[in-house]
């Protein structure tokens, strides 16, 4: 086992990056586990896939391709949510299978075989640049910024829609931003852990912090901590043992949830 | 528009299509001060539909709504699914969208009777202490108009009749305007200034004792119900607790009707 890796450059930058997507993966995740989207969190991912494909295709920025293809994906979803012929899971269903198939088969077609891209299906946070890191530290810094600000009309929505939207919420307004915000993070964590474990990263921290905490902010909180423990546990694994970043770090999630398990539940 | 009292709320004409069926057609409907208004209805019949269009959660087709300026209303919903995921303290819920100090939440929550609870966990309470910290959230907000849907679900008997005082006495003791919606028959009677029969149209609609002797309302539920309401209202002026443990059986048609 080789210690001095843990020194080298471009550990310390996946370091910096992983815990820059922890942050905001934290209170992300909370909101996904109190309203249940998380499957929507999936399609998002999914379509993020598409729009690396197009990326690839039309010679852009893939992150770009990835965040504007997300958001799109959002938007219509929150458009198709009004209608009543078709059950929300089951459209969620459709489109993040349909956007799943056609970046992959966009992919193919673009570079020939999709097995040269596991990068963006897994992560590849070792080869991060340090203007990544930046990137990412800014992103994060942002989106904190505008969790923050919502933080009370997200609280209310997550417990009671109509409700919050009877006391004055701007309800369709928060959401919009709140999409957003998620389709945004699925983008940048997609360099993190790949676009099919981004999910994970982030419902799983919360799940555990659930344990842990009798108010939002402590849930949020201590997602946080979930998060960039798992970060640290699976670059650390990656490092020393050679396995994969991306599915290291959710196995860390994983080890972690299991640890909450253990301890006692009040009732 | 000069009228001496205006209505808090009222609603005219409202009419709303959903996918080509009528969920609501040429309803009027309104709600004054110090008033407790009660829609009824079977299943189905609009009644929640009708109360998301008051409070514009749910845009109307057709038909206008008026609401007295800077109207304050509080609501309680008629599901509250209480998600395990989110965790909450009662203090906590009561001041999701409203701040209030310890004092004024005390105040409020001693009001609904479960001042105890203040820092309970929400997925902790019973059915009953769920709709008195709902009620109690709503009164935080000092409401002109309290809409209320199906404020007794998940309760039991004894538990509703004592809701239905508690409501009541809200009405007395602040003087609000109540909008109310209930399946449940035999209790909305004896408070209601106002019984709306709901079935996509208002069928009847006037003083409680008017709304049983009319026809439609016997359409609606049936000669039984009507009778047994009569019976109840009666009887409930008397003794409040008595029938609590053989909830509506013993009352057969007409009995101790003298109206």
């Amino acid at each position: 086992m080789n210690f001095s890796i843990l020194t080298e450059p471009f550990f310390v930058r996946a370091l910096l990056a992983g815990l820059g997507i922890a942050i905001v993966a934290g209170p992300i995740g909370c909101f996904i586990v109190w309203r249940r989207m998380a499957y929507f969190g999936e399609t998002l991912a999914h379509a993020g896939l598409l729009g690396v494909g197009v990326g690839l295709l039309f010679n852009v920025n893939i992150t770009l391709g990835a965040v504007v293809a997300a958001i799109l994906i959002a938007l219509l979803l929150l458009a198709l949510k009004r209608q009543q012929q078709v059950a929300t899971d089951t459209l969620l269903g459709i489109l993040s299978h349909t956007a799943l198939a056609l970046g992959i088969i966009t992919i193919g077609l673009v570079t020939g075989a999709v097995t040269g891209h596991l990068d963006i299906l897994f992560g590849d946070v070792l080869t991060v640049s340090k203007n990544d890191v930046i990137i990412i530290w800014i992103g994060a810094i942002a989106v904190l910024a505008v969790i923050a600000y919502l933080w009370r009309d997200l609280i209310a929505i997550s417990v009671h829609e109509d409700l919050a939207r009877a006391e004055g919420v701007n309800v369709p307004w928060v959401e919009l931003v709140f999409l957003i915000t998620m389709a945004a993070v699925t983008a940048f964590a997609m360099k993190i852990v790949g676009l099919l474990l981004i999910t994970a990263l982030t419902v799983i921290p919360a799940a555990a912090a659930r344990r842990m905490a009798n108010s939002p902010e402590a849930m949020a909180g201590w997602s946080i901590i979930f998060a960039a423990l798992a970060a640290i546990f699976g670059l650390l694994l990656s490092a020393l043992y050679g396995t994969i970043a991306g599915p290291s770090i959710v196995l860390g999630a994983s080890f972690l949830f299991v640890l909450t398990l253990l301890k006692p539940q009040r009732n | 528009m000069l009228k001496i009292n205006p209505a808090l709320i009222s609603g005219h004409a409202l009419g709303l299509k959903l996918g080509g069926r009528n969920i609501l057609e040429n309803v009027n409907i309104s709600v004054h001060d110090r008033e407790i208004v009660t829609v009824i209805g079977p299943n189905g019949a609009g009644k929640s539909t009708l109360i998301k269009v008051m409070l514009g959660l749910i845009p109307q087709t057709s038909g206008h709504i008026h609401k007295r300026d800077d109207l304050r209303v509080g609501y309680v919903p008629q599901r509250f699914p209480v998600s395990p995921n989110v965790p909450l303290s009662v203090r906590r819920l009561l001041t999701l969208t409203h701040k209030a100090d310890d004092l004024e939440l005390q105040r409020t929550l001693a009001e609904t009777g479960i001042v105890h609870l203040m820092n309970a966990r929400v997925a902790d309470l019973s059915g009953g202490e769920l709709q008195r910290a709902l009620l109690a959230r709503a009164l935080l907000r000092q409401p002109q108009l309290l809409v209320l849907d199906e404020p007794v679900q998940a309760v039991d008997f004894d538990g509703e009749l004592k809701l239905y005082e508690l409501i009541s006495n809200i009405r007395k003791a602040r003087g609000c305007g109540i909008l109310m919606v209930s399946h449940d028959l035999h209790m909305v009677m004896a408070e209601s200034d106002r019984v709306i029969c709901l079935n996509g149209h208002v069928c009847c609609e006037g003083a409680p004792i008017a709304v049983q002797k009319s026809p439609e309302f016997s359409k609606m539920f049936g000669p039984k119900a009507a009778a047994m309401i009569a019976g109840y209202s009666h009887h409930h002026d008397h003794d409040h607790e008595s029938h609590a443990n053989s909830p509506y059986g013993d009352f057969k048609p007409g009995q101790d009707h003298k109206h």
